[in-house]
């Protein structure tokens, strides 16, 4: 390998590459080229950095100098300051929100230094195409070991001892799991690696997969040694053509070097795998419905025992795993179960990567030791709430999850404690909402969510999801009913205990969790028809105050369907009966002006036309 | 067609790959840096920084981190190069010629004795 003074590690993670990364890259190259700093100087594309609100990153090494958001004009400068000169650009760097001043380094930045990686150590640092890259920092050591050092029964006993939990969201003991199947006498076993990522907003599964596929397909050979399997599967959505493109250059070249196929490094074990495209149904992630697509029937789920440990893919003994859960396993294997086991609390042992979007200063990917409280990842890591609103919760867990209230962000991140406050680690995705956010359209728009990706099998989930959104839109519309509460919760319960899966099982949670901490709410929809968080339609009005209007027209040119008139320097008037409440008015009233305002409950029903009012029962 | 790896194999390679990872994790045992300031390229930094790549390449260290900075500020006796051992406080060398940068290398970098002939001071500014 040729030896250059500098590498800058441009980041070539799905969201980076949607603003324009590759274009970047090709920039820094010709521009590097152009000056005669091609020996000297390797443009590397790695995967995704996780600061994916700052995109398009690009990092320079040995320098530790972390430069955001740029554009291909920076690019000349940036290679002329930096590279030819020695003089980082601090224009481009990272400022934090409260701060004036840039910080250079990457390891001084918030957003990372509280970070602990393990699953993600390889992110925005190695080409995740270059298999070289992935050896030079000890990958395959880990399966090395497995194959020429450890029984299988050894392998089970270091994952055992690690206390790795399944990654995919339930939590079930890997090391137990890949012992149930072991222990089977059927062969041949299979290997499945669960891909499917479906929550929205969640993107774990892609960065690993797009950042370090080797580790993945080296955590499945070690897996596939302990119980035995000589075939794995690897399903992915195929809405993710960046990780299956890594992935299979991944496969092919670990094939070539000898690392999957016939006799692994020479020590006689075969296994190899194939990833297998998911069409993009949210139930293809519940492990038998899984199991049932790569047979190449519909994705639905079927009841369970017999676990896939017993009967699995072809009803053959099968582990099945979720990326991330996979993407552990090297390392452990390598650096021990103790020492794993030393990151984490009593029941959750090692880090946990989440996705971390909504209203959130710090957009991204990060991996965190598990135990750490909420309030460190919203508001260290995070960096807060834009524009100065207050935290209202944290939606965990996705769809299947539920909302923590700001009273709760002390709050460890372990299986246990998220649980009990009516949420679940599930897969992963962190959902921040502001005190903007009305929490009976949040419970409504996850549940439309779950209800439309029901596959039907179970009644329970099939209809009961669907008349819960429709109470739900009921109570948003401000047509809701005195009982409806009551309604919803005992219609949460039954779907709950009547569907097979995981699907149907935690699809209530939404409703439940901010049925719990947001009644009141509720109640204020329903007995007051208003809307504190002022977002349902029905609820509110925009008003312009009078005394407050400049007449400036701003507000008038926005509104799409000309509701408001009035004229230059004259006081504008919003048309009621036309407002469709879009509220583009609303943000384009200079902000030290504010004419414009949201009214809910008795003022904004005043000023609603007769025929159109919600009215208090 | 690649060869297909033994266990011998992939130590070898992991291991003449370090300087991918000394490089990326800046953790080098030696630093160098070259200053390359305007007065830095006018004065023949680039020869300077173009036989550092050169030796380390031609000797194949594999723990060495080259970097550049901008004008340290001494512009009469440019080209000037900063050498940090791992523990030890930097040492500036000034007026430097391809050859006087190849007997640092294999002086100071390689064998830890300061070449005190060229050398402007031991230590740094201090930083605020």
């Amino acid at each position: 390998m040729k030896h250059h003074r500098a590498h800058l590690l441009v980041c070539a993670g799905t969201g980076c590459v949607s603003c324009g990364a590759f274009d970047v890259k090709t920039a820094l190259e010709k521009e590097i080229e152009r000056r005669g700093l091609a020996d000297e100087i390797l443009v590397v594309a790695t995967g995704c950095n996780g600061f994916c609100e700052k995109g398009p990153i690009v990092l320079v090494r040995p320098d530790d100098i972390f430069y955001q958001k740029l554009s291909i004009d920076d690019i000349p400068l940036l290679v002329e300051e930096h590279l030819v000169k020695g003089r980082p650009v601090a224009r481009l760097m990272y400022t934090p929100p409260a701060d004036t001043k840039p910080v250079p380094k990457m390891a001084d930045i918030e957003f990372f230094r509280h970070q602990r990686l393990i699953v993600l150590r390889n992110r925005g640092r190695i080409d995740p195409e270059k298999i070289e890259e992935y050896i030079a920092y000890d990958g395959y050591q880990g399966m090395a070991k497995a194959l020429t050092e450890m029984t299988p029964e050894e392998i089970i006993a270091e994952i055992s001892a690690s206390g790795l939990r399944g990654r995919g969201g339930a939590g079930f003991p890997t090391g137990k799991k890949w012992d149930l199947c072991r222990t089977e006498n059927a062969s041949p076993k299979y290997l499945i690696c669960n891909g499917d990522e479906g929550d929205p907003g969640a993107f774990m599964d892609r960065s690993v997969l797009e950042a370090d596929p080797h580790a993945v397909l080296e955590g499945m050979v070690i897996g596939a040694r302990a119980i035995g399997a000589a075939r794995g599967f690897i399903y992915i959505r195929n809405e993710y053509p960046l990780a299956i493109q890594r992935l299979d250059i991944a496969i092919r070249r670990a094939r070539e070097f000898g690392l999957l196929g016939e006799n692994i490094l020479g020590s006689g074990f075969d296994f190899d795998v194939e990833i297998v495209r998911g069409a993009g149904a949210f139930v293809s992630g519940e492990e038998t419905a899984l199991i049932a697509s790569i047979e190449g029937q519909r994705a639905a789920p079927r009841q369970r025992p017999p676990y896939p440990a017993q009967s699995g893919l072809w009803g053959q003994p099968t582990t099945i795993n979720n990326v991330e859960t996979w993407a552990n396993v090297p390392s452990i294997i390598r650096r021990g179960a103790a020492w794993f086991a030393g990151l984490g609390t009593e029941t959750s042992k090692g880090t946990k990567v989440f996705s971390l979007v909504g209203k959130i200063n710090n957009t991204g990917l990060v991996e965190v030791p598990m135990g750490i409280r909420l309030d460190e990842i919203v508001n260290n890591i995070g960096g807060g709430i834009p524009g100065g609103r207050k935290f209202k919760a944290i939606q965990i867990g996705g769809p299947s999850g539920g909302c923590i209230p700001a009273e709760l962000l002390d709050l460890p991140v372990d299986y246990e404690s998220l649980t009990k406050a009516g949420a679940m680690m599930g897969s992963g995705g962190m959902i921040v909402m502001d005190e903007d956010t009305c929490m009976v359209d949040i419970a409504l728009y996850f549940l439309r969510f779950t209800q439309e990706e029901s596959c039907g099998k179970c009644a329970p989930c099939r209809i009961g999801t669907r008349r819960m959104a429709e109470i739900l839109a009921g109570i948003a519309a401000g047509e809701g009913r005195p009982g409806d509460i009551e309604k919803l919760e005992e219609l949460a319960w039954t779907v709950k205990r009547g569907s097979l899966c995981g699907l149907g099982q935690t699809a209530p949670n939404p409703v439940l969790s901010t049925l719990r901490y947001f009644r009141e709410e509720y109640r204020a929809h329903i007995e007051d028809k208003t809307c504190p968080a002022r977002v349902c339609k029905n609820l509110i009005a925009f008003a312009i105050d009078p005394d407050k209007c400049v007449g400036c027209l701003l507000c008038l040119k926005a509104c799409p369907v000309n509701a408001i008139t009035g004229e230059r320097k004259k006081v504008h008037v919003i048309d009621q009966a036309l407002c469709i409440k879009c509220g583009a008015c609303f943000t384009a009233c200079p902000v030290k002006i504010g004419a414009v305002s949201k009214l809910t409950g008795e003022k904004g029903r005043a000023l609603v036309p007769e025929a159109t009012r919600a009215t208090t029962s | 067609m690649t060869k297909k790896l033994t266990i011998q194999d992939l130590a070898a390679m992991r291991d003449k790959t370090r300087s991918l990872t000394v490089l990326r994790d800046g953790a080098g045992r030696a630093k160098v840096t070259v200053h390359m300031g305007t007065c830095g390229i006018a004065a023949g930094a680039r020869d300077i920084m173009e036989t550092l790549l050169e030796e380390i390449r031609s000797r194949g260290l594999q723990d060495v981190i080259v970097t550049t900075s901008g004008c340290a500020g001494l512009c009469n006796r440019e080209p000037m190069a900063t050498v940090e051992i791992k523990d030890q406080p930097p040492v500036k060398y000034v007026q430097l010629t391809p050859d006087k940068m190849r007997r640092v290398i294999a002086e100071h970098v390689l064998d830890g004795r300061i070449v005190a002939e060229y050398a402007l001071a031991v230590g740094s500014e201090t930083m605020y």
